[in-house]
């Protein structure tokens, strides 16, 4: 059934799959009474021993590349750490009633709701209140950083998406594996090339939280109004024209639903990111798992979704005041 | 009368223009060229035909009506002036040079500068204020922000939008959004005007009052406008000449005079009953030739002068007999007022409705 011990041992993970398999199969023949029906009732599957050399030898390659390029992969991600770390400083140094008057400032900016900005101040102050504000600034800078990659990224490939089909056939199979694969699967290949830390984290939740971007600005530029084109078109428009001052201007409200997306997303990735060194509001969830301490899972939980909707709020309120003109009222 | 200072840099002609959509549109030519018909094309190639070998002259500076009910190509053919459209065969001619062998960058400046485009659905840029889609065409073109305005300014007085700079298109009614789509147009300064069913969007009111503004706006600026519409008779009050598209074909072209006196067939000729023939036809082409400058009594009227208008000199001047009178008042022909009456009822009626004039 199974590879000699030695082949097996670096793989002991697979090893309960294949004896649950073999259970089952004797299950099966007590109540069948024979072997000949045994091919319907066990899948047909490839041979054990090419199936161990494929994931043997794929992990061996993997290995090596690991390896060889490690370290200029790591190089390459540099300015990200830097870039981290210099958010991660200003949210953390910078004295709390500034924060708080920044994100005072930034709400009202983006919503001009005195209501919005008071819930957001008085999250912030409750959160404070109840010892989590450094953990927070973590999380927010580790956000922050994330939304901005993410929209550095996902803005162009969703325009250039926007402008040809195939290219959209291409791309939306691999926005729908980033979305359903399960992140502590791609977060194997991230820690085996960068080890564990903030980068790492950084990209895994990236990778987790631009599909909307991306989506939603190939959809808003794809909706913008065809007889709306077609007059940039007949004053002779240039592409470029066109994207600045049409189908950007008109998709804006649809993107800026991708980014509160992606923020979103990007929120629910926190807790998993901090298994792989990403500090904030995650560890303490983490601890708070491993030693059942209910009280401090629930607080940095509701820190999280008092974040999430502070957020949320602002990026919204500021998406519909974009709005404001965009209907077009026929009468 | 027809053809206003007739300007040949800014005449239009289209030449064996053929329009076939669907993917082998090249190789189904040959076949529309053989004698192939729309519905046949379309059963036996799955291809729909567009437009079949247009040809039409639009002499500069006047206004080049193509009227034609929904599907018969009109929106398809203005839209093969400016390339909006690729033509699957033909020419498009404009002041010598020929627009579909233009490349992408000259055709972009062709747009810029020799075109201006009102469309039936104002396509208005939504999130931009009155004065910055009025510049929309002069920023295209690169021009300094302060001179695209001054320009921008002066077309927005020009078609009563004073005051309303600053609104945004969803806060404006239909007919001054279209306003605003005619002086973006106009502030390109552009030679051509192409209007897509420009007023058919309109409450009747409205459409009458803009179709006033255009014929205000084209004695001084005598652009070639090409204005396309479904209505007979917007196409008599504003077109120099006429073209009537049937199916991508076109089946008359002329002055309105020419499409209400003599209508090439009977379709033309069950639309032209409608029309209210007094507001069109001209009194020399009525008259009688004119015996000897006999006729004292005869009110002297100018050629070119409407029967309604002539009609309603008569009765002021209370007389039953009418002089036309050529450039320098001589008299070339009379018009007794009982003809000037038969002349404004349609022939069609007198036989009872029936097919109309046939032949």
């Amino acid at each position: 059934m199974r590879g000699g011990p030695e082949v097996a041992a670096p793989h002991s993970v697979i090893l309960p799959h294949g004896n649950f398999r073999t259970g089952l199969a004797v299950r099966c023949d007590k109540t069948r009474g024979g072997r000949v029906m045994d091919w319907l009732t066990r899948f047909p599957h490839m041979n054990d021993d090419t199936l161990l050399l494929l994931k043997k030898t794929i992990d061996e390659g993997f290995r090596t590349f690991t390896r060889a390029y490690g370290d200029s992969i790591e190089a390459f991600f540099e300015p990200l750490q830097y870039f981290l770390i210099q958010s991660e400083r200003f949210m953390t140094g910078t004295p709390w009633p500034i924060i708080l008057l920044i994100v005072a400032v930034i709400s009202w900016l983006a919503s001009r709701s005195w209501r919005i900005v008071a819930s957001a101040v008085v999250t912030l102050l409750l959160i404070g209140f109840f010892d989590m504000w450094e953990d927070t600034m973590k999380t927010i800078s580790m956000i922050f950083v994330c939304t901005v990659l993410s929209i550095v990224l996902g803005l162009p490939i969703g325009i250039v998406m926007a402008r040809s089909d195939r290219l959209q056939h291409l791309v939306n199979p691999i926005l729908d594996v980033m979305q359903t694969m399960p992140s502590f699967v791609y977060l194997i290949p991230v820690v085996m090339l960068l080890g564990i830390g903030k980068v790492p984290g950084l990209i895994a939740v990236v990778v987790y939280a631009i599909p909307p971007m991306i989506r939603l600005t190939n959809l808003g530029i794809r909706q913008v109004d065809r007889d709306v084109l077609e007059a940039a078109d007949a004053f002779g428009s240039s592409g470029w024209q066109k994207l600045k001052n049409v189908q950007m201007p008109l998709a804006l409200p649809t993107i800026m639903a991708g980014i509160n997306q992606t923020i979103m997303m990007a929120l629910a990735m926190v807790v998993i990111a901090s298994m792989i060194g990403v500090q904030g509001l995650g560890q303490p969830v983490l601890k708070a798992i491993a030693n059942q301490y209910f009280t401090l899972g629930v607080f940095n939980g509701l820190a999280i979704v008092g974040i999430a909707i502070i957020f949320d709020r602002v990026s919204q309120a500021y998406g519909k005041r974009l709005q404001k003109h965009l209907e077009v009222v026929h009468g | 009368m027809a053809d206003t200072q007739a300007s040949p840099a800014n005449a239009i002609r289209i030449r064996n223009l053929y329009k076939i959509f669907g993917p082998r549109a090249a190789q189904c030519v040959d076949l529309v060229k053989q004698g192939m018909s729309k519905a046949e094309l379309n059963a036996t190639h799955g291809h729909v035909l567009g437009l079949k070998d247009i040809n039409i002259d639009m002499p500069g500076g006047g206004i080049f009506v193509i009227m034609g009910l929904s599907g018969s190509g009109k929106s398809t053919l203005i839209r093969h002036i400016n390339r909006l459209i690729d033509p699957t065969a033909g020419e498009v001619i404009v002041g010598g040079e020929d627009v579909v062998k233009m490349n992408p960058h000259d055709l972009r400046e062709f747009r810029r500068h020799k075109t201006a485009m009102v469309f039936q659905k104002f396509a208005l840029l939504p999130h931009r204020n009155v004065l910055d889609n009025t510049v929309y065409g002069l920023e295209v073109r690169g021009l300094p922000r302060a001179r695209q305005e001054q320009t921008a300014m002066r077309w927005i007085e020009r078609v009563g939008l004073s005051g309303f700079e600053k609104s945004f298109p969803n806060q404006l009614s239909g007919g001054m959004q279209q306003r605003v789509g005619l002086a973006r147009a106009l502030a390109n300064d552009a030679p051509i005007l192409l209007m897509d069913e420009a007023f058919s969007a309109l409450d009747p009111l409205i459409r009458m009052d803009m179709q006033s503004v255009l014929l205000d706006l084209q004695k001084e600026i005598r652009k070639t406008v090409v204005f396309i519409t479904h209505d007979l008779d917007e196409a008599l009050r504003l077109g120099d000449r006429i073209a009537i598209l049937r199916d991508g074909e076109v089946i008359q072209q002329g002055t309105a005079q020419d499409i209400v006196l003599k209508p090439a067939d009977d379709y033309i000729a069950s639309f032209v009953k409608e029309v209210n023939r007094g507001r069109v036809i001209q009194v020399e082409a009525v008259m009688r030739p004119a015996a000897d400058g006999a006729h004292r009594s005869a009110l002297p009227v100018p050629a070119g002068t409407t029967l309604d208008d002539a009609a309603r000199a008569l009765a002021l001047a209370g007389r039953d007999e009418l002089a036309v009178t050529d450039a320098s008042g001589r008299p070339v022909g009379i018009l007794a007022m009982a003809d000037l009456v038969t002349a404004m009822v349609p022939p069609g009626d007198a036989r009872k409705g029936g097919a109309g004039p046939a032949g």
